[in-house]
C-alpha cells in the first residue's frame, strides 16, 4: 500500500481517535469542578475554620505518613527484594494487599486491631491509657496503612533490579554494609525512591475510606480535606468545590513538578 | 613469614559446575587465570575479593587466613584489602571521577581534604588530571578503565585483582592501555591476579599462567611453556595463534629469520605479530597472486584434531598451520614433507610490544 510522504510517522487516525477518547474521560469532571468554582467567594471560602482544620490536618498526616513509609518501608523493601526467606511471597502479598483492599475494610481492620477492645489496641490502652481510634494518631495510621505500600512496592522493585554489583565492589573498597547502603543502594536508586515518595503521599493526601472508618470525621481533629469534601458535599456545595480544587492545584503541582524529572523510574 | 596469596579454592554452584583450583601467588608477581567464558574465572574472583565464601579450601594473603570454612574463619570483603578492578570498572554512577576514587579512603575515614589529595596524586599517576569532576558516564573506555585501576590503587591494597581489565575497550585504546597496566603492575609490591579470556594479555603482562577450563586448571605454566607444549584443546587453540615478535618499518616486519609485510606503514619499532593458524594456506608449490608472506618449509610435526589437523612447520619462521584432513590427504603431507606456506598481510594482527624481546 502506498502512503503519502507527510502521513510517514504520524500515529494512525482510530489510535488517536480512542487516545482523545480517553483523555477526555480525565478532563470531562475537572471541567465540571472548574465551571461550579465561586471565584468572587473563594478567598473566604478557604479560610473558613472548617478549611483551615482540613488543610492543617491533611497536611500533618499526609507528611506524617510519607516519613512513617520512608523509615519503616525502606527496610521492608530491602527484606523483600534481597532476603530469601520461607513465606516472602505471602508476606509481599500481605503488604501490597492494602492496594488492592476497600479501604473501608482496611480501616475496619485497623479498629478490630487498635481500637479500644481490639487485640494491639486494648493492652496498649490498658498500659498507657493511649487511644488510637478517633485522634490525630489515628489519622496518621489509616493514611500509612494504604500509602506505605506503593512506596515498599516502588523501591523493592528498584532495589531488584539495581546492579547489585556495584555494592560489592563498594565492599571491596573497605565500606561497611551501612555505608554500602547509604552511598551506593541509596543513591543509586533515588529516582526510584522519591517516585514511590511522591505516590505514598498523594495517595495518603486523597486518603478517604479507612480515615473516615478508623479515626472518624471530627472536625479539627480527625477531619482532612477528603473528607471535609463529603461533608460540604451535603450542606454547603461551594465549600465542597473550593476544597476539591485546592486538592486538585496541590497534587496536579507536585505531580508535575517531580513528574519529568523523577517518575521515570517508574 | 608467607609474602603473597595463597588459595585452594572449591566452590559449587550447582549440581554440574564445581569450582577447584589453587592459586599460588608470591608478592611481586603476577599470575593469569586464562580461560573461556562459564569456566569458574567470575566465581573466583568472588572468592578471592570476599563476595562469595568458600565451600572448602583456605583463602590466604600474607599469612592471614581470609577464608577457612573448616575453622568457621571468613573475613568480609571490605576487610580483605584486595583491590579489585572490576569487568566492566563499576564506576558510581552518581559520583564524580573523584569521589569514585576517593571513595575506598573514605570508606575507612579518611578525612575528606586528605582522601582528595591522595585522590587526586592517583588520577595525575594515570595521566587523568583534568577529570576529577567529570562523571562516569562522560569518561571514555580508557579513561573509565584508568580511574577503575586508581580507585583500587589508592585504597594500597595487598592484593591486586583485575577481572577482565581491558576486555571492554577497543583494540587500539586496549594496546595502549595495556602498556600502561604493565607499568603499573610492574610498581605494584603485592601479588596480582589477572582474570582474562586474552590470551595476548595473560602472554604479555603474566609471569605465570593458569588455564581453567569448566572449573579446573587444565594447565599451568609460563607464556612459552603453555604457547609450546600446550595440553588441551582449548590451551592449543590459544597457543594456535602464531605470535611472532620482530621489529616494524615501512609496512615491513624484520623477524630475524624472515621479513614479513604488514598492512598498517605507521608502526614502527618492536612488535608482536599474531597469525591465525586456519589464516596461512599450505601449497605443493610456490603460489601465484597476492599472498605477499610466503615461504618454503618442512612439516615438523602433525597433531590430529578430528576432522582438521593441526602442522607445526620448521625453519626458517616455525608455526602453527591448522588445515583440513582432506587438503592434508591431497597435499600427502608427512612429518618432513616440504610445503609452502603463504598468509596474506591483512590476516596479520600487529601489537606494539610493551618491551622490546
Amino acid at each position: 500500500m502506498k502512503r503519502s510522504r507527510a502521513t510517514v510517522g504520524r500515529p494512525p487516525t482510530p489510535l488517536l481517535v480512542l487516545a482523545l477518547l480517553g483523555l477526555a474521560f480525565f478532563v470531562i469532571p475537572l471541567l465540571g469542578l472548574l465551571v461550579r468554582v465561586p471565584w468572587s467567594e473563594l478567598p473566604t471560602l478557604l479560610k473558613s475554620a472548617v478549611v483551615v482544620d482540613a488543610m492543617r490536618i491533611s497536611a500533618i498526616a499526609s507528611i506524617s505518613a510519607t516519613v512513617i513509609s520512608l523509615v519503616l518501608g525502606i527496610p521492608l523493601a530491602w527484606l523483600l527484594a534481597r532476603v530469601e526467606f520461607p513465606g516472602r511471597s505471602i508476606v509481599r502479598g500481605i503488604v501490597t494487599l492494602p492496594l488492592v483492599l476497600p479501604p473501608v475494610v482496611g480501616g475496619a481492620a485497623l479498629l478490630f486491631a487498635l481500637g479500644r477492645r481490639g487485640l494491639v489496641g486494648e493492652p496498649l490502652y490498658e498500659a498507657s491509657g493511649l487511644l488510637l481510634p478517633f485522634s490525630m494518631g489515628g489519622v496518621i495510621i489509616a493514611t500509612t496503612f494504604v500509602a506505605m505500600p506503593f512506596l515498599v512496592i516502588t523501591v523493592e522493585g528498584a532495589l531488584r533490579n539495581m546492579d547489585q554489583r556495584y555494592e560489592g565492589a563498594a565492599a571491596t573498597l573497605g565500606a561497611r554494609r551501612w555505608t554500602v547502603m547509604r552511598r551506593v543502594t541509596l543513591p543509586m536508586i533515588a529516582p526510584s525512591l522519591i517516585a514511590g515518595l511522591v505516590l505514598t503521599w498523594a495517595r495518603a493526601f486523597g486518603e478517604f475510606g479507612a480515615t473516615i472508618t478508623f479515626a472518624g470525621n471530627l472536625q479539627g481533629r480527625t477531619q482532612t480535606l477528603p473528607l471535609a469534601v463529603f461533608v460540604a458535599l451535603e450542606s454547603d456545595r461551594d465549600t465542597a468545590v473550593a476544597i476539591s480544587l485546592i486538592m486538585i492545584v496541590v497534587s496536579l503541582a507536585v505531580i508535575v513538578a517531580l513528574r519529568d524529572r523523577w517518575t521515570r523510574a517508574l | 613469614m608467607n609474602i603473597g596469596f595463597s588459595g585452594s579454592i572449591a566452590v559449587r554452584r550447582s549440581d554440574e559446575f564445581l569450582l577447584s583450583v589453587e592459586l599460588e601467588i608470591p608478592a611481586g608477581r603476577t599470575v593469569a587465570l586464562l580461560g573461556p567464558n562459564g569456566s569458574g574465572k567470575s566465581t573466583t574472583v568472588a572468592a578471592v575479593a570476599g563476595l562469595l565464601p568458600i565451600d572448602s579450601g583456605r583463602v590466604s594473603l600474607n599469612d592471614a587466613v581470609l577464608d577457612d570454612p573448616e575453622r568457621g574463619l571468613f573475613v568480609p570483603p571490605e576487610e580483605r584489602r584486595v583491590g579489585v578492578v572490576f569487568q566492566d570498572y563499576l564506576l558510581f554512577p552518581h559520583l564524580t571521577v573523584l569521589d569514585n576514587v576517593a571513595f575506598g579512603l573514605r570508606s575507612v575515614h579518611v578525612a575528606k581534604e586528605e582522601a582528595a589529595r591522595r585522590s587526586c596524586e592517583w588520577l595525575e599517576r594515570l595521566g587523568l588530571q583534568g577529570l576529577e569532576r567529570r562523571e562516569p558516564r562522560d569518561l571514555s573506555g580508557g579513561q573509565a578503565q584508568r580511574v577503575a585501576l586508581a580507585r583500587a590503587l589508592v585504597t594500597e591494597p595487598d592484593l591486586l585483582l583485575l577481572d577482565e581489565p581491558l576486555a571492554a575497550l577497543d583494540v587500539t585504546t586496549r594496546t595502549e592501555l595495556r602498556r600502561t597496566l604493565d607499568e603499573h603492575l610492574s610498581a605494584f609490591v603485592g601479588p596480582k591476579l589477572l582474570i582474562t579470556h586474552d590470551p595476548m594479555e595473560a602472554f604479555l603482562l603474566a609471569d605465570n599462567i593458569h588455564i581453567i577450563e569448566d572449573g579446573r586448571i587444565t594447565q599451568s605454566g609460563t607464556a612459552d611453556e603453555i604457547r609450546l607444549q600446550p595440553r588441551t584443546r582449548y590451551a592449543a587453540d590459544l597457543a594456535g595463534s602464531n605470535l611472532i615478535s620482530g621489529i616494524a618499518s615501512n609496512g615491513h616486519v624484520d623477524t630475524g629469520a624472515i621479513e614479513l609485510r604488514i598492512v598498517d606503514e605507521a608502526v614502527v619499532g618492536p612488535v608482536l605479530l599474531t597469525v591465525h593458524p586456519t589464516a596461512i594456506a599450505v601449497h605443493a608449490h610456490r603460489p601465484d597472486g597476492s599472498p605477499r608472506n610466503t615461504w618454503e618449509t618442512t612439516v615438523d610435526r602433525i597433531e590430529d584434531l578430528g576432522n582438521r589437523v593441526r602442522l607445526r612447520t620448521a625453519a626458517p619462521l616455525p608455526l602453527a598451520v591448522e588445515v583440513t584432513e582432506a587438503a592434508r590427504e591431497e597435499l600427502g603431507l608427512e612429518v618432513g614433507s616440504r610445503l609452502w606456506v603463504a598468509f596474506k598481510a591483512t590476516e596479520i594482527g600487529v601489537q606494539p610490544a610493551a618491551r622490546p624481546g
